[in-house]
């Protein structure tokens, strides 16, 4: 079984260059709070989803509609219109995580393939099955939280595909289970698809080049001149507990994943699909990243060692991990 | 988490070895009254060609930028509104008021608008330094991101053959070649 | 006014004595209509109280107390696999499901659906209600317009729907321990660190500014939740049930405030001076509610 490659599109010229890199499908949302990178100036327009969806098909590649954060009662209309939509328009799947959106799909439309978006946090074969049995979900994509022989128990014991993150930014916290944005900043990740806004962050520098990030009122981290950035988002900032010396990275040091070396380990696990973070990069990083995992896809394919360009430079803090795929220790 | 094309003042960025040396077209400018028209000619021409951008920016369009090249003796001064377009180069001892500034190694700035850096990237190695507004910033990019192709080789274009031969001698003196389309 | 009381279940490792001596407390002397058991956060947990839950409940109840039981929010191991398929199998008590796994085994069978499982919406609601949910608790961050259009559904469908109204609020979970980690140690090595902190590990930025709290692989609030003064606008929302989350300061104090309010027998003003007053000046906030940062104080 060859597995397939999704990547992000957060423009249509991020689509069009993930597509010319052979991505297998590409992931993507409107311009609005019914997917997870609501942020400002990406996503799509209707329109433009009409022609990108165009463009992909005519390559072969598949279009996948990113549906997956949580309508707030009284504004669920703006998530079926998103459902709708992408019916009208012929995306191949709809990546969703809220059971009444998912309710939605699969009873309106009984031939729509729905993915369950990792914001479902569903991360056992009982729950994944839950999924399966209601809404007829064809693939799940699974929390960045399990070890490659667990993934590998788990593709036998669920009726559906498997889904892995294989590279981008690495989110410690349960996905769709975080409101540490919302609160500092009064905008929720699960309802308006917003994670560390921009709008609310500020860069400071003191007199001696040392650089404090913030999100509205607290301070995230402070990088000395030497060290590298990360983005000010609450789970990869640095604290003080009474336990600690100084400031240190509580819930995990500005990282990306990069669970290539394990990409033929997670073939032979039964992973049908790698998924390729970071709908908000642009499209130098898509292009990159997407040709260089298209070739070592392809290698493992043909029975080749995978030989990949160095990846580390697109990561953040530029350090990368291969995160909880490889070990228990992780957790 | 915001994608964000960011940041830093870090001494490195003002201290640090040139990858090359600055072609003569920017090392010397020409005074800033002869840089005008033709500033003014690349951003309406952009404008023209994809109006779509504007959606983009949203309520940034009223932004009011800074692009400041650390080591150039003028910053570029940038109102994206399309009923008042505005590019102009500004004496660094006289910046006007902004919204948001954006300040960068010359050659760092170009490779972000030649398409062959990842401006996150280029932000957790701290190439990058952003103040003011980040909301403004972050929408400037993604806005310009879905530009196809290399911004920097579209203005090349417009000046001809002479255009191109400067871009290819800047990439030449920045240390890369052209990005593949 | 009038309205359910109930204890959600300690979402900290207490020592099994403490705990004993706190529901005993709680059994004879609190207010409190309902009374969520069981751990939620750490399956690691889970053995230094298991022994206990039947003498708990059972004292609970003689207290004139529902007891209902709380399931895990992680479900990711064989342990905690066979854990809450041996929940779903209790007959004799409630059940509230905190993981999506639960809902496998409903088939239909009454349950409530815990703050954790993210029913955000009517659509969401009235879905899980024909699964056989028939009380539904809010998500933490909800803000109070949603809260009204949900409680009315819940009314229409006739099942119950409960906010938090006091406690630190749960922000986040993961699969990684953060009390392991901030004292070097992996979670299947956590020598139970997390004893330490019977409200959770403060955290606070790097220019001392009071900000979160850690409690094994959940991140709550350094403020507590606080609605008290929220109290008439929940009940006109058509909120049946109030939450009071367990702290080390005294449960029974809080537990009486908010009764007393609910019972107007004080008005939510004095209601607030006295919770000040009973929880040694902690920090509230209320931000959630109004659609404003969670942690600010409206």
């Amino acid at each position: 079984m060859r597995p397939e490659l999704i990547c992000p599109a957060g423009t249509p010229a991020a689509m069009r260059t993930a597509v010319d890199a052979c991505a297998d499908a590409v992931y993507c949302g409107f311009q609005n709070a019914t997917n997870a990178r609501n942020f400002p100036g990406l996503n799509f327009t209707v329109d433009e989803l009409e022609t990108s969806v165009a463009y992909a098909h005519e390559r072969g590649t598949k279009v996948l509609l990113a549906v997956n954060t949580f309508p707030p009662a009284g504004k669920f209309d703006l998530w079926k219109e998103a459902i709708d939509t992408g019916v009208r328009l012929g995306v191949d799947a709809f990546i969703v995580a809220d059971v009444g959106v998912a309710a939605y799909g699969s009873e309106t439309y009984p031939d729509a393939r729905l993915h369950l978006s990792v914001q479902a946090a569903a991360s056992s074969p009982e729950a994944i099955r839950y999924y399966c049995r209601e809404f007829g979900v064809k693939r799940v994509v699974l929390p960045r939280i399990l070890t490659v022989p667990e993934i590998k128990q788990l593709a036998t014991e669920i009726p559906c595909e498997i889904e892995t993150f294989i590279f981008g930014n690495h989110g410690l916290m349960v996905e769709g289970r975080c409101s540490l944005t919302n609160y500092v900043t009064g905008l929720s990740t699960n309802m308006d698809g917003v994670c560390s806004p921009a709008a609310q962050v500020h860069y400071e520098r003191d007199a001696d080049g040392n650089l404090s990030s913030r999100l509205a009122d607290f301070t995230i981290d402070c990088f000395s001149c030497n060290d590298k950035a990360g983005y000010p988002t609450i789970c990869k900032g640095r604290y003080l507990a009474d336990c600690r010396e100084g400031g240190y990275y509580a819930f995990e040091e500005p990282i990306s994943l990069n669970s290539s070396p394990l990409l033929p380990e997670l073939i032979a696990a039964g992973v049908h699909a790698f998924k390729i973070e970071g709908r908000q990069r642009s499209r130098a990083y898509v292009k990159s990243v997407v040709s260089a995992f298209r070739k070592a896809v392809d290698a493992v394919m043909s029975g080749d060692e995978p030989n990949l360009a160095d990846l580390v430079a697109l990561t953040e803090g530029q350090k990368q991990t291969e995160g909880a795929f490889k070990t228990k220790k992780w957790r | 988490m915001i994608a964000k094309l960011a940041m830093t003042q870090s001494s490195s960025l003002f201290d640090g070895p040139e990858p090359g040396k600055l072609p003569a077209l920017v090392r010397f400018p020409l005074p800033l009254f002869l840089l005008q028209p033709i500033l003014g000619r690349i951003v309406r021409r952009v404008a023209d060609d994809e109006p779509s951008v504007f959606n983009r920016l949203g309520p940034h369009k009223y932004s009011r930028f800074i692009i400041d090249p650390a080591n150039l003796p003028f910053v570029l001064e940038l109102h994206p509104d399309p009923d008042n377009l505005i590019l102009r180069a500004c004496s660094k001892s006289a910046i006007p008021e902004h919204d948001a500034r954006i300040s960068g190694k010359f050659f760092d700035l170009l490779q972000l608008v030649d398409c062959d850096q990842d401006g996150d990237a280029m932000f957790f190695s701290r190439g990058l330094d952003i103040s003011g507004d980040t909301e403004a910033v972050v929408t400037l990019r993604n806005a310009l991101d879905d530009l196809d192709g290399s911004l920097a080789a579209r203005v090349a274009d417009m000046f001809g053959p002479p255009g191109r031969l400067a871009l290819a001698a800047l990439r030449r003196s920045a240390g890369y070649s052209a990005p593949t389309p | 006014m009038t309205g359910n009381l109930t204890l959600g279940p300690i979402l900290f490792h207490w020592p099994a004595e403490q705990k004993l001596d706190f529901y005993a407390k709680i059994a004879d002397e609190a207010p409190i209509d309902t009374v969520y058991l069981g751990e939620v956060i750490c399956s690691k947990r889970a053995p230094f109280f298991e022994q206990h839950y039947d003498e708990v409940a059972d004292r609970l109840q003689r207290g004139g107390k529902k007891v209902v039981f709380s399931s895990l929010c992680e479900v990711v191991l064989k342990r905690e696999r066979r854990a809450i398929e041996g929940f779903c199998e209790l007959t004799d008590f409630e059940i509230e499901a905190n993981n999506s796994s639960a809902l496998l085994h409903m088939n239909g069978r009454p349950h409530r659906i815990g703050p954790m499982m993210n029913v955000y919406n009517e659509t969401t609601m009235a879905y899980l209600v024909k699964g056989g949910a028939t009380h539904f608790s809010l998500p933490v961050e909800l803000p109070g317009a949603s809260a009204e259009i949900l409680a009315k559904t819940a009314a229409d469908l006739s099942v119950g729907t409960e906010m938090q109204v006091f406690g630190r609020a749960s922000l986040a979970v993961s699969a990684r321990c953060y009390h392991a980690r901030a004292h070097a140690r992996t979670k299947d090595n956590c020598q139970f660190v997390c004893e330490d902190d019977p409200d959770g590990m403060p955290l606070k930025t790097l220019d001392g500014k009071p900000f979160l709290a850690i409690n094994g692989i959940q991140t709550l609030s350094q403020t507590y939740l606080n609605y008290v003064s929220e109290l008439p606008d929940l009940q006109a929302a058509g909120i049946t049930h109030y939450r009071l989350s367990p702290h080390s300061q005294d449960m029974v104090a809080v537990a009486e405030i908010f009764r007393d309010v609910l019972d107007n027998k004080i008005e939510p003003g004095e209601g607030d001076v006295r919770l000040s007053a009973a929880t040694g000046s902690v920090p509230f906030s209320n931000g959630f509610w109004h659609g404003k940062p969670g942690h600010l104080r409206i």
